[in-house]
């Protein structure tokens, strides 16, 4: 599904140049559920912006679904960022004003889908995330997890190829981070490919794969024995 | 521009986004509202100003002799000129086009007015029927010398409202009494009125001009040469025409007596339209005001909608980061806000134009104050001001959406 070769990327700081990804090689097989960690500053951030076309490579070569991605302009990224990606973030950046409902929905009306469609997939996502009930309510009413839940309903209702999730359980208590979990696992039981970064042990150890970097390379690479995290769930 | 769901994604965030979409609106709706009203009394101070001179200044030219002051052809300067149905003649077919109405005036010297055995002192002139139009003469009984009146030589008169107070005042109308003037007996035929107080001009009565010559020994002098032009489509061509008639009203008679060319004072001419022409310069003067204070009004406008489109774009840099992640596209994320903008400016602004204009219509013909006449506004003029203003709105929401677009999806979704 994702196979990564050589990668390299390094930031211009005023006459300095930071060199974040040093030369990695890795891929992932579809279904795959992966946890990227490392201390801050081990560029694994980078790694998952470059796989989600948020930012570009320098060296190097990514392909995704067989498609290299390389050449890429704003248009041509927009484009496979909505075929093949789906974002979960640490901050949830849902759209303020508009309800649950809606925001599951936006990333189908950039698939031009229709309105009606649009809204009974959203409903179906959001039930799918237990929220059905909430389909009308605003970001603001929601508690973290609820959010969470919102935002990962919104990066499956476009049926990506891979969901690529920064620190998904960043800002929520251990709780809360479980259920999110619990529905990060649900989801990839149903046979989605998943990448988290998270500098959280506890989580990695909820993946089938621990992908360890630092200081720019892997330095370990491991299938785990999944934890569920429904038995911490009531 | 039809895409039906670009227009519910629209709908959706002014909907949820009203206080927003309310101020931007509001700045719109309120600089075109003020910019309308504003034009509007400019244009009104301009009727006013047209109206008031337009009352006492008609496109009338009066015309009379005087002595020459000037020796020439051997002529020596003091000779008294007199006017005479020839030179009325000439001009009349020389300027056939430009003429609207032709009038003279002829004082019989040395007549004696009689009614019922009492001596009247008041001013005998020969005219004809144009004169009450040159003089701006109204009736209040009765007809006005005519033409067959003047063919005909006919014994008739007609006396002045002032007249026919002081001395018919006994009597229901005083027309159909004869006036006995030096011996001869005139039939009343109507009563005319100055308008406004100038009653000095009512201490005359009208005879026509052929009896007058005739009757008095008059033979073919003239006293008066009395002229209209016609109003031209502008107040500048009306003057322009006014000055070419005049300039060669006055060649014309000076050659014809003998008067040196430089002579100002042998031929006096009295031309109210030239006093017109200083309230029209003041007219120019406040048009021009107008436009500057309109202008600044616009530019204020396209400053104060610019500025909100930047804080709109700047507030949404985040939203506009989360949809770039969910997959738009930059040109899709531009066209959207663009969409936006040009749809709420326009929606205002011609709210603000229909209430403006409303306003005006309704109030302005109640408007009754000097030198503020029917205040309007030149649609056309509004119209672009509008399409200005939504045009500004869209390129000044253009840039700074190219330029939130161009930001890199992280760092767009570190924005708070």
């Amino acid at each position: 599904m994702i196979k990564i070769e050589n990668l390299h990327k390094s930031y211009k700081m005023g006459n300095n140049s930071l060199h974040v990804l040093k030369g990695i090689n890795f891929s992932v097989e579809e279904g795959e559920l992966v946890a990227i960690m490392g201390s801050s500053g081990s560029g694994k951030s980078t790694l998952l912006n470059i796989l989600g076309m948020l930012d570009l490579l320098d060296e190097g070569s990514y392909t995704l679904d067989n498609v290299p991605i390389d050449n890429l302009t704003e248009t041509k990224a927009a484009n496979y960022r909505n075929k093949f990606l789906g974002f979960v973030f640490q901050s949830f950046n849902l759209i303020n004003y508009k309800n649950a409902m809606e925001n599951v929905a936006l990333p189908l009306y950039y698939q031009r889908v229709g309105r009606k469609e649009r809204q009974e997939k959203a409903l179906k996502y959001l039930d799918q995330v237990g929220l059905k009930e909430w389909a009308t309510h605003l970001p603001s009413e929601l508690s973290g997890g609820q959010k969470q839940r919102v935002a990962i309903a919104r990066a499956m209702a476009a049926e990506p190829k891979v969901l690529l999730a920064d620190e998904p359980t960043g800002a929520l208590d251990s709780k809360t981070s479980y259920e999110v979990m619990d529905l990060i696992q649900k989801i990839n039981d149903d046979g989605n490919t998943i990448l988290i970064v998270t500098h959280e042990p506890d989580i990695a150890e909820m993946c089938k794969r621990v992908v360890h970097l630092k200081d720019g390379v892997i330095i370990e690479d491991k299938k785990v024995e999944q934890v569920r995290a429904a038995q911490y769930v009531q | 521009m039809f895409d039906i769901e670009r227009w519910q994604e629209i709908f959706d965030t002014i909907r949820k986004n009203k206080l927003r979409t309310f101020l931007t609106g509001l700045s719109v709706a309120s600089g075109i509202f003020i910019l309308v009203i504003l034009l509007g009394f400019g244009q009104g101070m301009q009727n006013g100003i047209d109206a008031e001179f337009k009352e006492d200044a008609a496109t009338s030219i009066w015309v009379w002799p005087n002595r020459t002051t000037i020796e020439y052809k051997g002529l020596n300067p003091g000779r008294r000129i007199q006017l005479r149905n020839e030179n009325y003649e000439a001009i009349s077919s020389a300027n056939k086009e430009d003429i609207e109405k032709a009038s003279m005036l002829y004082f019989p010297r040395g007549t004696q007015m009689v009614y019922n055995n009492d001596l009247l002192v008041y001013e005998v002139a020969g005219t004809n029927g144009n004169l009450q139009s040159i003089e701006n003469e109204f009736l209040s009984e009765g007809r006005y010398i005519n033409e067959t009146d003047v063919q005909q030589n006919a014994k008739v008169v007609v006396i002045s409202n002032k007249i026919k107070r002081e001395v018919f005042s006994h009597l229901e109308s005083p027309l159909g009494e004869y006036l006995m003037i030096s011996g001869a007996g005139f039939k009343i035929v109507g009563v005319f009125g100055e308008h406004g107080e100038n009653e000095g001009e009512e201490e005359r009565v009208f005879i026509p001009i052929t009896t007058a010559q005739l009757a008095f020994n008059g033979a073919d002098r003239l006293n008066n040469l009395n002229y209209m032009l016609p109003e031209m489509e502008s107040f500048e061509a009306t003057i322009k025409k006014n000055d070419e008639f005049t300039k060669e009203l006055l060649s014309y008679l000076k050659q014809y007596h003998d008067v040196a060319p430089e002579d100002e004072r042998a031929i006096r001419l009295w031309n109210p339209i030239q006093e017109a022409k200083r309230f029209y310069t003041l007219g120019t003067a406040i048009e021009i005001f107008f436009w500057v204070v309109g202008l600044f009004t616009i530019i204020a406008g396209v400053v104060s909608v610019s500025n909100i489109m930047l804080i709109v774009v700047k507030e949404r840099t985040r939203e506009i980061g989360i949809r770039k992640a969910l997959g738009a596209q930059p040109w899709s994320i531009i066209g959207m806000i663009m969409h936006e903008a040009i749809f709420v400016t326009a929606i205002a602004g011609f709210s603000g134009l229909i209430f403006s204009m409303g306003l005006l219509e309704i109030v302005g013909p109640e408007i009754e104050v000097d030198y503020i006449l029917n205040p309007s506004v030149d649609f056309k003029v509004a119209l672009s001001t509008v399409i200005l203003l939504i045009g500004a709105g869209a390129l000044a929401g253009f840039f700074p959406a190219w330029k939130a677009v161009r930001v890199q999806v992280i760092e767009a979704l570190k924005e708070e």
